[in-house]
């Protein structure tokens, strides 16, 4: 029978464990749905543990939590910092229909699983203690499994240098080295000495600072295109006026 | 048997050799005789040789760079300065709690979480000391061990650099965000040749259990037939660590604090103590797989019959073991300037993996060969048993490496040579329409020459 502790260890984590695979699939955070995932996969192998696969239990958690990482870096790269789940629907009906069919699946794998009738339970004791379980697990994998193995991870290299001959771009010319770069400016005549340095005014030095010109406009050229396109440049109107606020008060307070 | 199984056989063979040695890759330690209440106070023990150790190691740290820059360091808390760290603890304690107003408020409290428990877990699976007597029971100086420990030790490091990863993302600002990618980077990159190094000391001793580990050091410690797995394991260990000259994701010159930019008070001394923390535990788990564990140094564990290996000698050895390691981490932040991000990066992919993998596809044909797997004839020497085929491996890997290096120096020194060779000896200030100075070693074109030049070819 299962012990008194793996009960009680079933029933604490079990709950976390599907209230992370909900938080999965509700969290409207993408790093939210990550941290979930994290989560699942960690009780996971602490179940393996307590079945006592310590290798399994081990691997899973860190196989996982490196792959669940790498799940988070694309969200943070691909999706942006801040990305949350639109709740537009693109193809009509398909939250009922895949509400139905999950009803379905589900109805299913509780009815296939409540007629199995499990045989008495064999433990790993006797294998752990005579084999080993890494021992036992090599065994298997490096024995009676091997061509599987094999099979498997030829499989996965091919779809990983798929994904890399498919995302490789040639680079057609040379890449441009610094020394290039100014090469070039002087030979075109056109921002000899570089580009313009962002503004630097009383209150503000940061790079969305533009640097104003001689007739007081600002310069475009002195901050970086992509704050440009996200309209995340400071306007020095706001410290031009500010300024006369301020020189006012002063000459007010001199008056007093 | 289907036919793909019989092939397997075929090809490995293992199944019969496995069967050799039953049971090795279990613990050594004997854990029959620890009652469940023993098991909390040593855990409890622990908790609090980490939690002191680590209030010594930072005024240690502060005091030994001070030397190190001709200063006192704190010296007025306490004797010696001694109670300077708890003088800040208290300080620090007591500080402002801040959240910023963008940060992710659950992500931001649980990451500090996430730092501060993990760093503790992994200590569970070193072994401090051989078996003593504790309140009347025989027990191992060690809280528990698995087949799997060394792993485990992994699996919590990764799992503990969430804690960072979140702290960076959830504060809601530019800083700690590039702080906790180039953690997630960094992570990712130098476990893989973390792993790798180890796997070294697996092939050696067969197994994973730390007890184990150390038991099969007895005849010879690992830094001398791993010496090369230790190297890439102390580069790696400071990798983790996020210390001195690795620190990115703190990089207060270029990030301000990294990934505890936004962290004050409480959340903040998490991550300190985390840090801290995880220096003492991947410190002690290179003394247990490359310096013997809790064993005596060689010449003391022959006195007496061995008396020094015994009950709680064992502590003091490992103790001492453990804070060389500490001294080295001090020595490294006293002495090193940090580097680079992308040389980090490069070094760690292109020169520390694939030159760990070559070392431990060597290291499994030297075992292979101490094993037997090439024949069996030995030769003696000085009082030991060398196989030949050994010596063969060795003699193949040395003569490789030193072939390697040949041909790369002689590579280095053509392109130094292709370098150097490009400057002209005379150049013409005015040739690209602007005047420009001569390099080091380059003369000026005589401007007479060149004209009587000109006018000669006229």
């Amino acid at each position: 029978m299962t012990g008194t502790g793996e009960q009680v260890l079933f029933w604490v984590l079990g709950p976390i464990s599907v209230l992370a695979a909900l938080g999965l699939l509700f969290a409207k955070k993408a790093v939210h749905a990550a941290i979930g995932m994290a989560l699942v996969m960690i009780n996971l192998g602490v179940f393996y543990i307590a079945n006592q696969a310590d290798f399994l239990g081990i691997i899973q958690i860190f196989v996982y939590t490196g792959a669940v990482m790498m799940l988070f870096l694309f969200v943070l790269m691909l999706v942006g910092v801040d990305s949350s789940d639109s709740l537009v629907e693109t193809l009509k009906g398909q939250k009922v229909a895949s509400l139905l069919l999950a009803l379905g699946l589900a109805v299913m794998v509780f009815l296939a699983i409540g007629k199995v009738a499990f045989p008495p339970m064999k433990g790993l004791d006797s294998v752990n203690a005579g084999t080993g379980n890494v021992t036992g697990v090599a065994n298997l994998i490096f024995g009676q499994y091997v061509w599987v193995f094999e099979i498997t991870s030829a499989l996965l290299i091919t779809a990983a240098l798929g994904a890399m001959v498919l995302a490789h771009r040639e680079r057609i010319g040379e890449r441009p080295s610094q020394r290039t770069w100014s090469e070039r400016r002087i030979r075109e005549n056109r921002n000899v000495a570089g580009l313009p340095a962002p503004g630097v005014y009383a209150r503000h030095n940061a790079v969305d600072t533009p640097a104003l010109l001689p007739d007081g406009t600002p310069s475009q050229l002195s901050v970086s295109r992509v704050l440009s396109a996200r309209e995340q440049v400071i306007t020095p109107v706001r410290h031009v006026e500010s300024e006369h606020d301020i020189e006012h008060e002063i000459e007010e307070g001199r008056d007093r | 048997m289907s036919s793909l199984a019989f092939a397997a056989e075929a090809v490995t063979g293992i199944p019969h050799l496995a069967a050799a040695v039953p049971g090795a890759d279990n613990p050594h330690a004997d854990f029959s005789d620890t009652p469940w209440w023993l098991s909390l106070v040593k855990a409890l023990l622990v908790f609090v040789f980490l939690l002191v150790n680590t209030l010594v190691v930072i005024w240690f740290e502060r005091r030994v760079i001070g030397r190190m820059q001709q200063r006192p360091g704190p010296n007025r808390t306490g004797p010696f300065g001694l109670l300077q760290t708890l003088a800040d603890g208290i300080k620090l304690a007591l500080k402002e709690d801040l959240t910023p107003k963008n940060a992710d408020k659950v992500v931001f409290a649980l990451a500090p979480m996430i730092a501060g428990a993990m760093a503790f877990v992994s200590f569970a699976i070193i072994p401090m000391g051989p078996m003593v007597s504790m309140f009347g029971h025989r027990t191992p100086l060690q809280l528990t061990d698995t087949p799997v420990a060394v792993l485990l030790v992994l699996a919590v490091a990764g799992v503990g650099v969430y804690g960072i990863v979140l702290a960076g993302w959830s504060s809601g600002s530019t800083y700690p965000l590039l702080g906790g990618l180039r953690s997630t980077a960094q992570v990712i990159s130098y476990e893989i040749a973390m792993g790798l190094a180890l796997v070294a000391i697996f092939l050696y001793s067969g197994s994973m259990s730390t007890s184990q580990i150390v038991y099969s050091q007895r005849d010879l410690w690992y830094i001398l037939p791993a010496f090369f797995s230790f190297l890439v394991y102390v580069v790696t260990m400071v990798g983790e660590t996020n210390r001195l000259p690795f620190d990115l994701a703190e990089g207060e010159g270029e990030l301000t604090g990294g990934f505890h930019t936004e962290y004050s008070s409480l959340k903040f001394a998490m991550f300190f103590l985390g840090e801290y923390v995880n220096m003492f535990t991947v410190s002690a788990l290179a003394t247990t797989m490359f310096l013997g564990g809790w064993q005596a140094p060689p010449g003391i564990a022959a006195i007496n019959d061995g008396m020094f290996n015994h009950g709680w000698w064992g502590l003091l050895w490992f103790v001492i073991k453990l804070w060389l390691f500490m001294f080295f981490f001090v020595w490294l932040r006293g002495s090193l300037p940090r580097v680079r991000y992308d040389q980090f990066m490069r070094f760690g992919w292109k020169f520390l993996i694939p030159v760990t993998l070559a070392w431990v596809v060597a290291v499994a044909f030297i075992r292979g060969a101490q094993l037997g797997y090439f024949g069996n004839s030995s030769v003696g020497l000085a009082g030991r048993e060398f196989p030949v085929a050994t010596l063969i491996i060795v003699g193949l890997i040395a003569a490789l490496a030193l072939a390697v290096t040949w041909v790369w120096e002689g590579k280095q020194a053509e392109k130094q040579a292709a370098a150097e060779a490009q400057l002209p000896e005379e150049i013409d200030p005015f040739a690209g329409g602007y005047p420009v100075p001569p390099l080091p070693g380059q003369r000026l074109r005589e401007p007479s020459l060149a004209i009587e030049k000109e006018s000669n070819r006229a």
